[in-house]
């Protein structure tokens, strides 16, 4: 099970053959993600250095391939209409990396989806996970080196975009015999969340990098909503930062929708207001988004607590009763 | 981004809001006749100088100030550009002013509040007014929250005249005032979309008192403040040119062209972290041990060797730099890349002070093979297990 991919997620690059788009496309084949093309708009026809087709359009490529997962490489001017192409050529997950597109294309852009999703059901609408985010990964247990494309890390699983591999844990190889949902706005502190979740003894059903911009994709209340959903996910670790109101808002939701156990952090307790942190989303502005408001909120909606970015495993095995 | 007052005027009359008229000097000499030209059609010769820095608290420092003759003009030109504003705001030794907007003074009947930013709950840009201008609108909404009234914009058809009517009509404009109020929340809400702004203020928003030439008195905006979404600059050449170099801390701007983001802070522990989220948590895990960061770093995932090395020269420039806490979860970085600047910066500038590093991820054995071969040049090198432990491990070090 998991949530939004799978070990049967075909996969294409829109980008890949630019540098990054290129480089993480190996990545993810090494890792063993079914990644079956791309598309470079002049380049179609072509292969690229792993032997994959190369299209014109996400149409071409969709239709050929029958790929249901697109993950965005293009560069940030261009990035708004990757987007709404994959959305034309109806590609179910659409996972945006660049990082620096302009908040008023995404403004437009999720007026667009919103749209095309109105009225559909969870399992069947689009979903468009960032810009400015690591991406998303269903980890599979290890079954190979992850050296080559024939003998990638794991025959069951599914990553997309560039988050590292072989650092996730699947459920067979964690000791508490669980799983948990991963869902963040900060790529590298999903890394660490992983890595400590992992280290205390449990698996990842999925982990969801969210990604750092103000206006956005899925966010936590759609993942907690799947999360909760999903067999597979015994518990939820949540990473918000600064700015905004998404973690006070996924926290009430949480409170009436959920109930496997959650835990939370939040990064940015020390941040000066007014001084944007790297993301462009994490900003305290208006008296709103301080990281004391959100835990205090949290708290308050029966999240367990990270007090520090070293406490998560442990908060996470506090939250599920193992610690 | 961020522009001064007198830029942000330029681009409302430029989008046909009224203001009223005013003149940039850079020198005392120039304050005079600057004086008289923007105070030749008006009865009452008040004008307005006003300091042109970023930081706010002007009023009170002394560099607003109201002058009823060329002399007085001149006078205040004299006064701030011969000191440095000091303010809350700003640095404690102050900021250099060196343009002054003269500006002429109106008559107030009534002030209001008016503004468009993109409100992150809704994904949409947002008109927010209210009829209690002048002061800080985040005190009215705390306060009395009735008095401010939001309209949503749609993002693919913009403000709609009907809902600028709505807003006008509520905040109380009456007769004359209501075609001039919604032309003017019309005008910022095409300079808004138009400029790929995240703020466009105006506050205050007056009315003049009425008179024979305005029986319903004139809409005027005094004040404009218009922040930009750095991400745009490529399609927003014009605004881009209004970047003011000198109103950044110029470790930031050294940082920005090495593609690192760099923030000054004022404590003594120096970091260096690859992703803003861990930048910002490896900060809070500093404090969270009695330790103070002197800076947030994100080297970003795909810094070369040389923009990390630079990132280890200006961490090691801040005189109050006591201590040096690395901290790297690779992904895209690759750990060996972090090793190898460790190595170049001991290298070239040398660690004095206890240098702290937690590496995890892509590449992390090579990494550690780097720095062990490096021990014996860099002497003030730990490394740490684990996020906690560098954390302790940094803070002790410092004291």
């Amino acid at each position: 099970m998991a949530i939004i991919i799978n070990a049967d997620t075909k996969v294409i690059c829109q980008g890949i053959t630019g540098s990054f788009g290129a480089l993480h496309t190996q990545g993810c084949l090494y890792y063993g993600s079914k990644i079956v093309g791309g598309v470079t708009p002049g380049k179609g026809g072509l292969s690229d250095e792993n032997d994959l087709p190369i299209f014109n359009t996400v149409e071409d490529a969709a239709q050929a391939t029958g790929a249901d997962a697109t993950m965005i490489f293009v560069p940030p001017p261009f990035a708004a209409d990757a987007v709404l192409e994959a959305l034309d050529a109806e590609v179910r997950v659409i996972c945006c990396i660049t990082e620096g597109v302009p908040v008023a294309d995404m403004v437009r852009t999720r007026a667009v989806i919103d749209e095309r999703n109105h009225g559909r059901s969870l399992d069947e609408q689009f979903v468009l996970i960032g810009p400015n985010c690591p991406g998303v990964i269903t980890p599979g247990p290890k079954t190979g080196s992850g050296e080559s494309r024939r003998d990638p890390y794991t025959n069951k699983g599914c990553k997309i975009g560039i988050m590292p591999g072989y650092i996730n844990k699947h459920v067979s190889e964690a000791k508490t015999g669980k799983a948990v949902g991963i869902v963040s706005r900060s790529g590298t502190l999903t890394y660490e969340a992983v890595w400590q979740t992992s280290n205390v003894g449990f698996g990842q059903s999925t982990c969801v990098g969210i990604g750092g911009d103000p206006v956005r994709g899925v966010g936590f209340i759609e993942c907690l909503e799947r999360f909760q959903a999903d067999p597979d996910t015994h518990g939820v670790m949540m990473i918000g930062e600064i700015g905004g109101t998404d973690e006070e808002a996924a926290a009430e939701w949480a409170k009436s929708n959920m109930t496997k156990p959650v835990a939370a952090f939040i990064a940015g307790r020390t941040a000066p207001p007014g001084r944007r942190m790297g993301h462009a989303g994490a900003i305290i502005s208006g008296g709103q988004g301080d990281a004391a408001s959100k835990i205090a909120a949290l708290k308050k909606c029966g999240f367990e607590i990270a007090e520090t970015p070293a406490d998560m495993g442990a908060a996470m095995g506090r939250a599920m009763g193992v610690l | 981004m961020k522009v001064h007052e007198f830029q942000g005027r330029e681009l409302l009359a430029d989008a046909g809001v009224p203001v009223p008229a005013g003149a940039v000097v850079e020198s005392i000499e120039e304050a005079a006749s600057a004086y008289k030209s923007v105070t030749s059609e008006s009865d009452t010769k008040l004008a307005v100088v006003k300091a042109q820095v970023h930081a706010g608290g002007r009023g009170k420092a002394g560099f607003v100030k109201l002058v009823r003759s060329a002399e007085e003009a001149t006078e205040a030109a004299r006064f701030m550009l011969s000191h440095r504003m000091v303010s809350p705001q700003t640095p404690p030794d102050g900021l250099e002013v060196t343009k002054l907007l003269i500006a002429a003074g109106v008559d107030i009947a009534k002030e209001y509040y008016l503004a468009i930013t993109t409100d992150r709950a809704t994904r949409r840009n947002v008109l927010i007014a209210s009829a209690e201008g002048g002061v800080e609108i985040e005190k009215v909404a705390e306060e009395n929250p009735d008095a401010i009234v939001k309209e949503l914009i749609h993002p693919l058809m913009g403000l709609q005249p009907h809902q600028a009517r709505r807003v006008a009509f509520k905040l109380g404009f009456t007769g004359k005032q209501v075609g001039q109020a919604v032309k003017i929340m019309l005008a910022l809400s095409n300079a808004y979309q138009r400029l790929d702004c995240s703020l466009a203020e105006i506050n205050p928003l007056i009315v003049t008192p009425k008179n024979d030439a305005h029986p319903d008195g004139q809409v005027l905006a005094i004040d404009a403040k218009f922040n930009f979404d750095d991400n745009a600059m490529f399609r927003q050449k014009k605004v881009a040119e209004m970047f003011d170099a000198s109103e950044e801390n110029p470790m930031e701007l050294r940082a920005t062209r090495f593609g690192l983001n760099y923030i000054a802070l004022d404590g003594s522990i120096g970091c260096l972290v690859n992703g803003a989220g861990l930048a910002m948590a490896t900060m809070d895990i500093i404090k969270h041990h009695g330790g103070d960061p002197a800076n947030f770093l994100d080297v970003g995932g795909s810094a070369t060797e040389e923009a990390v090395t630079e990132a280890f020269r200006i961490i090691l420039s801040d005189k109050a730099v006591k201590g040096v806490l690395v901290n790297i979860f690779g992904g895209i970085m690759r750990c060996d890349v972090i090793a190898q600047a460790i190595v170049n910066a001991a290298k070239e500038v040398g660690f004095e002070v206890p240098l702290v590093v937690r590496l995890e991820g892509t590449n992390v054995e090579e990494g550690r093979h780097i720095l062990e071969k490096a021990k014996s040049d860099i002497p003030t090198m730990q490394a740490a297990t684990d996020l906690g432990d560098a954390a302790k491990k940094v803070c002790a070090a410092v004291g």
